[in-house]
């Protein structure tokens, strides 16, 4: 009896412990993100407080009345921004699902010669991170004169992207039998039919989170972004802002008024496609 | 319904040769069972003839239209594949009407031949499920609905029975024939279950390291095999062998044992043979069926038995060799017992011990 009840005590503390543990991991996550929002709703006194203001005394929507308002008022182009990278996001996202439904389509299906070392090739170029190649591209791109363009910019993400989106996805097409492309084939489906009814749909999910992370990845980017950009025509969010530094003061507010304005359509999207992502996530996951 | 004609069927990878040469002729209707042990060439022989491998070389014939370079959707086959490869994002009803759909027929059509194929393989209480919320017999009657829908010239069945428990296979097969029956096409099914072949085929074919070894009805090839493979192959358990030499009209084994000739067999004296002797044809006396003219008996000692209710199968020791044995009316057997069997000399077979072809004229 004195174990079974010992058994039952010890359960019940390692459940609290798991709940405690998880608790604080998310608010390590989470707090920086809720400070974000609520600062972006605090006047500048409050968020320079010192010693820190936890409770908020007064909300308003000052900071992002000044953001959309004139150049004069602390404004910046917002909707320009978020223009800009909406464009650059999609079409690179687009992209870079296209070359890497193909890469992966072809990794996973066809053999041909020096496969794997293309692969690790693929492979070793996520080790090299973005910024190190900025000086060359940037340098590239001045010759070309794509510095300052959506076209620049999108090159770029895609060029990050597409070993990430092979990986992921050549992983998915590796789970789905070869025999049900076949058994399509001789229910009289050309190849190219067979792939994009049967194949596809069932690997869809993966598909899916390959643009999700896709999409978040150059949604988020700045390193890049802060270097190959020059004015508002390409301007992405992230680099915007920059625009609430001036040369001795910054702008708290204001950049936290625009930090939740690149939140919201990520997390939205993020929310959309949960479902797909997390059924995406585990399905690729058993592949090593 | 068609013929199929395969004429020096050859499948090579690079220098890797896997089927040399086969000649086949499937008659309109027919039920052909390829079998043989993994690896001899039956699956990508049927892979071939519904064109998913490139032909190395030869000729397939699929009613009077070559073959050789169309795709698969245009030689008008349906395949069941071992792993049933139904279409997971679709419900049942959509996976066996997909190929109707795909030929743009009209939706009165296509309901009509799903629910008579529904009808006939007992599916419709399950047309709106999808394939994941089915058992493992289910999802098969689903991959065969969805080729009899088609009305195809040729059923292609790849080891269709191979993902299912004993019970389920044993009933899918009874299932598989009634629908052959009924349906009456010409059927190319690949197994390498000696048992499937035997009850399903009209004639079996028997493959070997990319070679067809004999063709025959099933009871042909239990009854004639050409040689010692297909003895032990078909037909469970296999084939006894032991090796000998012919002497003074008699087969004198390695322990000096001699059995006298089976009748029919005239073999020059001192030829090294395998005498085959199917379990059935060796019982030990009194557990036997009725003698016949020609018998021959040997003293064995029992090393294993095996109780199957209606019979035991007695494993003994014969020069040297294990040889299983079948016991009618079985009492128990103790292991080390030395038992007086009986061999049906009229029905057992020789074989040339190098080459193993069988030395029936």
């Amino acid at each position: 009896m004195a174990s079974a009840s010992e058994h039952r005590l010890r359960k019940r503390l390692l459940k609290w412990g798991h709940f405690i543990g998880l608790f604080l991991a998310m608010c390590v996550i989470c707090i920086p993100g809720l400070w974000v929002v609520l600062n972006s709703f605090r006047p500048t006194v409050e968020i320079m407080a010192k010693p820190p203001v936890w409770i908020p005394n007064e909300l308003n929507l000052d900071h992002y009345r000044a953001m959309f308002g004139g150049a004069g008022e602390g404004g910046i182009p917002v909707w320009t921004y978020f223009r800009n990278s909406l464009i650059i996001s999609v079409t690179s996202t687009l992209i870079a699902l296209l070359i890497g439904m193909a890469g992966g389509y072809a990794f996973a299906r066809y053999k041909f010669k020096g496969k794997a070392m293309t692969f690790v090739m693929l492979m070793a170029t996520r080790a090299v991170p973005g910024v190190a190649l900025s000086l060359p591209v940037f340098i590239i791109f001045g010759r070309t004169g794509l510095i300052d363009t959506h076209l620049g910019m999108i090159l770029v993400y895609v060029a990050l992207n597409v070993p990430f989106t092979i990986w992921l996805i050549d992983g998915f097409f590796r789970q789905v039998p070869k025999e049900l492309a076949e058994a399509a084939e001789i229910d009289g489906c050309t190849r190219w039919q067979a792939f994009w009814k049967v194949e596809f749909p069932v690997a869809r999910a993966g598909i899916a989170s390959a643009g999700i992370f896709a999409f978040l990845t150059s949604w988020n980017e700045y390193a890049l972004a802060s270097q190959l950009t020059r004015s508002v025509s390409s301007k992405t969010m992230p680099v915007g802002l920059l625009d609430f530094t001036s040369q001795f003061t910054l702008n708290w507010g204001g950049m936290c008024a625009l930090a939740v304005l690149m939140i919201v359509p990520a997390l939205i999207l993020t929310f959309l496609v949960q479902k797909h992502l997390i059924a995406g996530l585990t399905f690729g996951g058993v592949k090593g | 319904m068609a013929q199929v004609h395969l004429k020096n069927l050859v499948k090579s990878y690079g220098a890797l040769s896997v089927v040399h040469g086969i000649n086949l002729d499937i008659a309109e209707g027919e039920f052909v069972v390829l079998v043989g042990p993994s690896g001899c060439g039956k699956s990508t022989t049927l892979r071939m003839v519904a064109g998913l491998e490139d032909i190395s070389g030869g000729e397939i014939v699929i009613g009077d239209r070559v073959v050789n370079d169309l795709p698969p959707r245009e030689r008008n086959l349906a395949m069941v594949f071992q792993n049933y490869a139904l279409y997971p994002h679709m419900t049942v009803r959509e996976n066996l009407g997909f190929s109707l759909k795909i030929a743009k027929k009209s939706q009165g059509e296509i309901d009509a031949a799903v629910n008579e194929a529904a009808e006939i393989l007992a599916l419709t209480p399950l047309l709106d499920r999808k394939p994941g919320a089915l058992s493992g017999g289910q999802r098969q009657r689903v991959a065969m609905g969805r080729a009899i829908v088609r009305h195809p010239d040729v059923f292609l069945f790849d080891e269709p029975l191979s993902n299912l428990d004993a019970k389920l296979r044993t009933q899918m097969r009874v299932e598989i024939k009634k629908l052959h029956q009924k349906v009456g096409s010409t059927v190319i099914y690949v197994t390498h279950d000696q048992i499937e072949a035997m009850t399903l085929a009209d004639r079996i074919v028997i493959m070997r390291d990319g070679h067809i070894v004999q063709v025959g009805t099933p009871l042909e090839v239990f009854e004639n095999p050409v040689n010692t493979f297909v003895a032990t192959f078909i037909g469970s358990p296999p084939m006894n062998l032991l090796p000998g030499v012919a002497k003074d009209g008699q087969i004198v084994l390695a322990d000096g044992t001699a059995i006298p000739l089976p009748p029919g067999y005239k073999l020059a004296e001192g030829r090294r043979i395998q005498l085959g002797i199917r379990a059935d044809n060796i019982m030990p006396e009194g557990h036997a069926l009725p003698p016949t003219a020609h018998m021959a008996h040997v003293d064995m000692k029992v090393t294993l038995s095996e109780p199957l209710g209606t019979e035991t199968v007695v494993y003994a020791q014969l020069s040297g060799t294990e040889v299983q044995a079948k016991m009618l009316n079985p009492r128990p057997v103790q292991t080390g017992e030395v038992l007086r069997f009986a061999i049906a000399l009229d029905k057992c077979h020789l074989f040339d011990a190098d080459t193993g072809l069988s030395l029936k004229a």
